[in-house]
């Protein structure tokens, strides 16, 4: 047995995507305080994987446990544990910055910490845009709000599709940041990435998929 | 285990426990109301800074019945006769235009899945959702209809049925559409799709609908109608969540 009690513990995953079988029999585990890095070429099923455990599809087989306890689609108790920042940055255009932040802490039944959001937007160095509609900024700057939505809404497995996208070398520095924090506070990562996260190496284990 | 606030990673999982275990039913009616008014506001925030997009639905539901009358005759029998079936059929088609945007929208830029994803029951922020999708488009309509009715020579006590009559039939339109909304979700043609599959559910309520209307033109009582349409609305509002969630899951899938 692996000793994952404390993080996400994967046996004979596979998943298909229409007739294709994209993977099989596929094991991880991550336990607190690591990251895991999906790679493998386009269509190899990295983003499906993360899907899976995020909570949003089901595998085809296998069983995958957090915590120790197997994980359905849409688990309560996965819901409130996971973060999942896909290819969507999940913000509405009409809102501002600020806005669509504490919309999702309220969300999570908790009020906002005085300037909480606040520090977050300023921690990706976005605080004078603050009050900008989303439809105004970039995809970079978008980026960027997502990921600091995920140290607003404080989850301890952060389930990342292809976090470097469209970031700058500042947003990245910026991931790395959080992501060093998140770690170093016990959290889980799971991130689909072409390039290497930027953190510490020796955090990071490596899922290689192969073509289907 | 399972009540435990913290996970052992040491990050307080906020508001998880609350409602899975059903230990203090009083926090997961809390946590349902909460989610239901999150996102009402959300919703209604949302829709108020796309006035464009309101003023779309409310004018086209003026011009559709403002046609009318150009298109058949400026005889009063004529217009009172067609006025009931015409202000109602109208306020379908008004209430499908706006449908698309009900679940599309956070669909396409990922707000579903966060949703989705998040602690709070999924039931209830549809509902939420249904809710101010009925604010934005069903009761202004419903507002409307009366001011509209005057052109087909309705007198006053007629438009006072016209009005609760749509009162009690917009929310029912907003729900049937909800469950149409989401099984039509990532679908190639969504918008035609959605309508052939809502519009045959909306005859009843048509048919209540305008039935009152003209109930109360010929002089006898209209509550038959309307508590059919009240029991419907009952009805919809029970069964309605538990299809539309079920249905945005699978698109979620």
């Amino acid at each position: 047995m692996t000793s994952c009690a404390d993080g996400v513990d994967a046996q004979g995953l596979a998943a298909r995507r229409g007739y294709a079988t994209l993977f099989a029999n596929l094991r991880f585990a991550a336990s607190a305080g690591c990251a895991l890095t999906v790679t493998g070429p386009n269509g190899s099923g990295k983003t499906t994987l993360l899907r899976i455990v995020a909570g949003l599809t089901a595998p085809v087989e296998g069983e995958i446990r957090w915590q120790g306890h197997p994980m359905r689609p849409f688990d309560l108790r996965m819901r409130g544990s996971v973060a999942f920042n896909g290819h969507l940055p999940a913000l509405k255009d009409e809102l501002s910055a600020e806005e669509n932040l504490r919309a999702w802490i309220a969300l999570d039944d908790r009020s906002p910490v005085d300037d909480a959001v606040g520090e977050a937007l300023d921690a990706v160095a976005l605080a004078r845009q603050r009050r900008l509609p989303i439809r105004v900024l970039s995809q970079g700057q978008r980026r960027r709000i997502a990921l600091a939505r995920l140290r607003l809404v404080r989850r301890p497995l952060w389930v990342l599709d292809e976090p470097l996208t469209a970031l700058d070398a500042e947003g990245v520095d910026a991931l790395g940041a959080l992501l060093d924090a998140h770690l170093a506070g016990g959290g889980v990562c799971i991130a689909a990435s072409h390039q290497a996260l930027p953190i510490a190496r020796e955090r990071v284990r490596s899922l290689a998929l192969s073509a289907p | 285990m399972s009540g435990s606030e913290r996970s052992s990673a040491g990050i307080p999982l906020p508001g998880a426990d609350a409602s899975a275990d059903g230990d203090s039913a009083g926090n997961a009616r809390d946590s349902v109301f909460a989610a239901v008014g999150w996102a009402l506001a959300r919703d209604i925030r949302v829709a108020l800074r796309s006035k464009g997009e309101l003023g779309v639905q409310l004018l086209f539901y003026v011009i559709v019945v403002s046609l009318f009358p150009l298109a058949t005759s400026p005889s009063r029998e004529v217009l009172a006769t067609i006025g009931p079936g015409v202000l109602w059929t109208a306020a379908l088609l008004a209430s499908l235009l706006s449908l698309s945007r009900l679940f599309a929208s956070d669909f396409h830029d990922g707000t579903l899945e966060q949703i989705a994803l998040s602690p709070r029951p999924l039931m209830a922020l549809v509902s939420g959702k249904i809710a101010a999708h009925w604010l934005t488009a069903g009761l202004p309509v419903a507002l409307m209809a009366p001011l509209l009715g005057v052109q087909y020579a309705l007198d006053a006590p007629v438009l006072g049925t016209l009005m609760v009559s749509l009162v009690l039939g917009t929310p029912i339109l907003s729900l049937l559409g909800a469950v149409g909304a989401a099984l039509t979700l990532g679908a190639r043609g969504g918008g035609s799709l959605l309508a052939l599959l809502v519009l045959p559910l909306y005859a009843p309520v048509l048919i209540f609908g305008a039935g009152a209307v003209d109930a109360a033109r010929a002089g006898v009582s209209a509550m038959p109608q309307l508590s059919l349409l009240g029991a419907g609305l009952l009805l919809a509002l029970v069964a309605v969540p538990f299809a539309v969630t079920a249905a945005l899951r699978i698109a979620l899938d």
